[in-house]
Parts: structure tokens; C-alpha cells; sequence
């Protein structure tokens, strides 16, 4: 793993482009920093200023080089680079409350922006007009959206809201596609229809993050009532739910068809596995802490101690995680989403670590429990061959 | 002065509740537990047998009522019962509980924290540290974001 501080403030969101040598970032501000990956440092290149709040999401599509980013200005703005400057071009979301969340559609032609406005966007390029073109998803979502996610075949959309519950929309635009065939969600899919919603009663909490597996039959969602969620899709509509011990979780990822990465508020990542039964169990967390190392306090450092701070101990008020915050948002860093090798988590304490799998510790102490329940199938097993 | 201003009878109207957009929460599950049966666990208390008083009265939690009285009379049994725990075997029975069964056990306990009376607190920190070992963190949070309370 490796950390990388870019600045004190938190980084809301970030993006990284197809190669992985550039990331867009917000700090927390009205920008988004672009930086370039040169050896070891990340360099900024570019600084796109044009919103008036402050940005909630970014996403880079990766084929066709554009960032979409929205804020809390209630705008969304597409950026293309043109002579090494990025460009940007507004785009009219008719909504009355700021945006939460942007992101492309597999095939880049659309992208969907989640909002205060109780509604989601969904945004296509209108080429008679030169622009981009809005629609809404309003019914039945009763409260913010928090968080979006395209299935594989580019027109269904899964929303995890405020109103406790989490939903898988169809975003079909007749307009730029042509209509899709039958999935294990629904065949009829019109835009704006919900074909499946999940959560509410009982518990719950906000749903936080959402994710399809890169198959699109299993849908992952965390909730702020501490929880991780899956459904399958291919296995009929009761979700597996796992009540974890932890702190709520913020954002999940599937990494492969089986496991499920999450991290949140305890700032540290955990690995999910989703057998073939549909039922979720937790597997371990990948932020091993170092053994914290009780050393002798010399004469002069308890002095110092005592002056500054009041007191004769080495209090370290470090986290033992190597996030020192809450980990806001996991992407995809190496790999794709039926096998990742990599992944990247940013976090409020400005910080952007990746993630290994190969070297993580966790290989010593869980592999072999890996291996031996057969888990995560036959890539994994490979790669530890050789 | 014109003459509307005299009657004050609007500020007893509650604009919220005229709010289009109001969120109301989904009312389904019409099946309403009624909480546990008083006699049976005071029947138990006396004979001893703590460990069954303990898990009849987390049986059916009257979670769906929005009536406050069935609702505080399973609290007022679920405390007495936590209550006439000895300390050594609080750790046994919070064992003996799922994972539902923590969330629900740590609902009542933070529900017994808001009104504390003279033997109760100590008591119910007791069971809220064995609560905490088994369910963590995770457990409190289900507390804070339940939609149905018990």
C-alpha cells in the first residue's frame, strides 16, 4: 500500500483517467485539481475552476477522455481537452437543490447526476443542439440521492437514497441507444421505471453507496445503520444483509464477482465475500495496523511533554489505520471490476492510498482460509501459484 | 391595526405537517407485538431461572406500536428483568443472543439510560460493556438510525 498526502484538506471526490496517470481531485473547495503521476510524485497540472459551490462528484470516462464533475451549485459541467486546456461545457440539470453524485455510463454516451432535488438526471447529447439534455427520474424517491451506479448494460441505473432504501431505475434514452434486452432485473424497462427497490422497513439507514458486480446480476449497497447489503438479481429479490460491528461504512466496490471492498468512517477498508448462495460474511479488514512500539521516554522528551502538552506520557494521538480519517470514496485502481488487483481509497484527511492485493499482509493470515473455503475463484488461485 | 391580527388561533397550526413533501414513513408489517407477557417472567424471576426470564422478555418486541403504553410496559418488564441479573451472568446471556438479538437487547438499554433511577445505571453499564464486546460499534449506530423503536 501506498499512501500519497496530497494536501491537508479532505478530497471530497476523485477520478482517475483511463491509464491511471493523471487523478482529478476536489479539495473540498470549487476546483478540481488534476495531477500528473511523475515517478514516485503527483504533480498538479490543471486547476478547473468554473462552479460556484462546492464539488460533489467527479468522474472520468476513460474511453472518450471527459470529466463530468458536479456541485453544489446545482450544476454539471463536462470538461474536454482541448489544446491542454480542459474546456468546459455547462449542462442544463433543471434541478432546484445541489447535485450529490455524477457518473458515466458504461458506454459514455449519458451520464446520471443524483440530487438534493429528490431526483436523478439523466444527461445525453443532443447533436442537433449541441448540447446536453436533461431527463428526471423523480417517482418514488422521497429524499436526497446519495449515490449512483450504471449496470454493465448502460441503461439500468441502481440509487441508493436518504429515504432508506436503495433502487435500480431504468435510464433507457431512446434517443442515443437502442433498446435492451431482458435482464435478471426486468425486460420492460421504459425510462424512469423502478424495477426493483430494496430497504426501509425495520432499519435502515441512508444509503450511502451503491455498486453493481461487473456481471450486473449482484447489486451491493452500504447504509448508514451499519450494514452491508447484497441482492442478486439471478436468485429473486431477498437481499443478504450483514450487520457489521463497525462504524457506518461509506463507500463499497465490488473487486470481483464474489467480493466486495467497503470503507467508511473507521477508516480503514473491509473485504466482504458473497458466495454463491447469495449470503454475505465478513472476511477481514486490509489495514493490518503496525504493532505499536512502547519505547522508553527519554528525560528530555518528558520535560518537552509536560511543557507543550501537559503531561508526562507519550500520548500518541495517531490513528493506527493509515487513513487518519473517514474513508469517503474506493475507485477501481488496477484490474477492473471482475478482477481487481488494486484499488484506491481518498478520505477527509486528504489522503489517497492504493491498495495491493499481492502484497498485503493479509495474504499471510487469510489466504490460506481463502484457498481452503474456496473463495473468489479461479483468478486469485492462480495468481498465488505463481 | 387591520383586523386579522387579532385572532391568534393560526399559531396553533402546525405548518409541517401541511408540507407536501413531508417524508412518511412507510407503514407496513401490521402485525404488532404486544411485548412479553409480565406474569410469565415474574414467575421466572422467582423461581431463579434468570436465563429464560431474559429471553422471553426480548421475544416479540412491540417495535411496530405506535401506542406508548404497550411500549413502556415492555420496557418497565425488560428492566426489571435486566436489573435482577447478578453481574456474572450478564456475560453468559448476552452470549446466548444473535446478532439481532444484541441490536434489540442494546435498544432497551440505551432505552433504560433515559430515565435512570437509583439501582438501575450501574446495572445497565454492566450490560451495555458485554453489549458492546459482542456487537460493537455497529450495534449503537443501529440504536441511533432504528426507524422503530422499541
Amino acid at each position: 500500500m501506498s499512501l500519497h498526502q496530497f494536501l491537508l484538506e479532505p478530497i471530497t471526490c476523485h477520478a482517475w483517467n483511463r491509464d491511471r496517470t493523471q487523478i482529478a481531485i476536489s479539495p473540498n473547495n470549487h476546483e478540481v485539481h488534476i495531477y500528473q503521476k511523475s515517478g514516485n510524485q503527483w504533480v498538479k497540472s490543471h486547476e478547473l475552476k468554473e462552479h460556484n459551490g462546492h464539488i460533489t462528484g467527479i468522474d472520468w470516462a476513460p474511453k472518450s477522455d471527459r470529466i463530468v464533475t458536479c456541485g453544489a451549485d446545482r450544476n454539471a459541467y463536462v470538461w474536454s481537452l482541448k489544446d491542454g486546456v480542459w474546456k468546459p461545457t455547462l449542462v442544463i440539470l433543471r434541478i432546484n437543490r445541489a447535485a450529490t453524485f455524477v457518473k458515466w455510463s458504461p458506454l459514455e454516451n449519458k451520464f446520471a447526476v443524483g440530487s438534493g432535488a429528490r431526483l436523478i438526471s439523466v444527461c445525453y447529447f443532443e447533436s442537433d443542439n449541441d448540447w446536453w439534455v436533461s431527463k428526471h427520474i423523480k417517482k418514488p424517491i422521497r429524499s436526497t440521492v446519495l449515490s449512483l451506479d450504471w449496470h454493465p448494460n448502460n441503461v439500468l441505473l441502481a440509487a441508493g437514497s436518504c429515504d432508506f432504501k436503495c433502487r435500480v431505475f431504468s435510464a433507457y434514452i431512446k434517443e442515443v441507444e437502442e433498446k435492451p434486452g431482458p435482464t435478471p432485473w426486468g425486460s420492460k424497462m421504459p425510462f424512469g421505471a423502478v424495477l426493483a427497490e430494496f430497504g426501509g422497513a425495520g432499519g435502515g439507514g441512508w444509503v450511502h453507496s451503491v455498486s453493481f458486480s461487473s456481471s450486473g446480476n449482484r447489486l451491493a449497497w452500504v447504509s448508514h445503520d451499519s450494514t452491508v447489503t447484497v441482492v442478486d438479481g439471478t436468485k429473486g429479490s431477498t437481499p443478504s444483509q450483514l450487520k457489521t460491528e463497525f462504524l457506518p461504512l461509506l463507500s463499497v466496490l465490488f473487486i470481483s464477482e464474489n467480493s466486495v471492498v467497503a470503507a467508511g468512517h473507521d477508516c480503514c477498508p473491509m473485504l466482504f465475500r458473497c458466495d454463491d448462495g447469495g449470503s454475505l460474511t465478513f472476511v477481514s479488514k486490509l489495514d493490518l495496523p503496525k504493532a505499536s512500539i512502547t519505547r522508553n521516554i527519554s528525560a528530555m522528551e518528558r520535560f518537552r511533554n509536560m511543557d507543550k502538552r501537559a503531561t508526562t506520557e507519550d500520548r500518541n494521538t495517531a490513528l493506527e489505520t493509515l487513513h487518519q480519517n473517514s474513508i469517503t470514496q474506493v475507485s477501481i485502481y488496477e484490474g477492473d471490476q471482475s478482477d481487481c488487483r488494486k484499488f484506491c481509497t481518498t478520505g477527509i484527511d486528504g489522503a489517497m492510498t492504493i491498495w495491493d492485493f499481492k502484497q498485503n499482509v493479509i495474504n499471510d493470515i487469510h489466504w490460506n482460509e481463502m484457498l481452503t473455503r474456496g473463495q473468489h475463484g479461479p483468478q486469485l488461485k492462480t495468481r498465488l501459484s505463481q | 391595526m387591520a383586523k386579522n391580527t387579532l385572532s391568534s388561533r393560526f399559531r396553533k397550526l402546525d405548518i409541517d405537517e401541511f408540507d407536501e413533501n413531508k417524508f412518511v414513513d412507510d407503514h407496513d408489517e401490521p402485525v404488532d407485538n404486544q411485548g412479553p407477557d409480565g406474569a410469565e417472567i415474574d414467575n421466572l424471576i422467582r423461581q431463579g431461572d434468570m436465563m429464560t426470564a431474559f429471553h422471553i422478555a426480548l421475544r416479540n418486541p412491540p417495535v411496530n406500536t405506535k401506542n406508548p403504553a404497550i411500549k413502556e410496559r415492555a420496557l418497565a418488564i425488560v428492566l426489571r428483568v435486566l436489573t435482577s441479573f447478578k453481574s456474572s451472568d450478564i456475560e453468559p446471556a448476552v452470549k446466548s443472543l444473535d446478532r439481532s438479538g444484541v441490536d434489540l437487547l442494546m435498544k432497551y438499554i440505551y432505552r433504560g439510560f433515559e430515565k435512570p433511577s437509583d439501582n438501575s445505571s450501574a446495572i445497565l453499564l454492566q450490560w451495555h460493556e458485554k453489549a458492546f464486546a459482542v456487537g460493537g460499534l455497529g450495534s449503537i449506530v443501529r440504536v441511533l438510525t432504528a426507524r422503530k423503536t422499541v
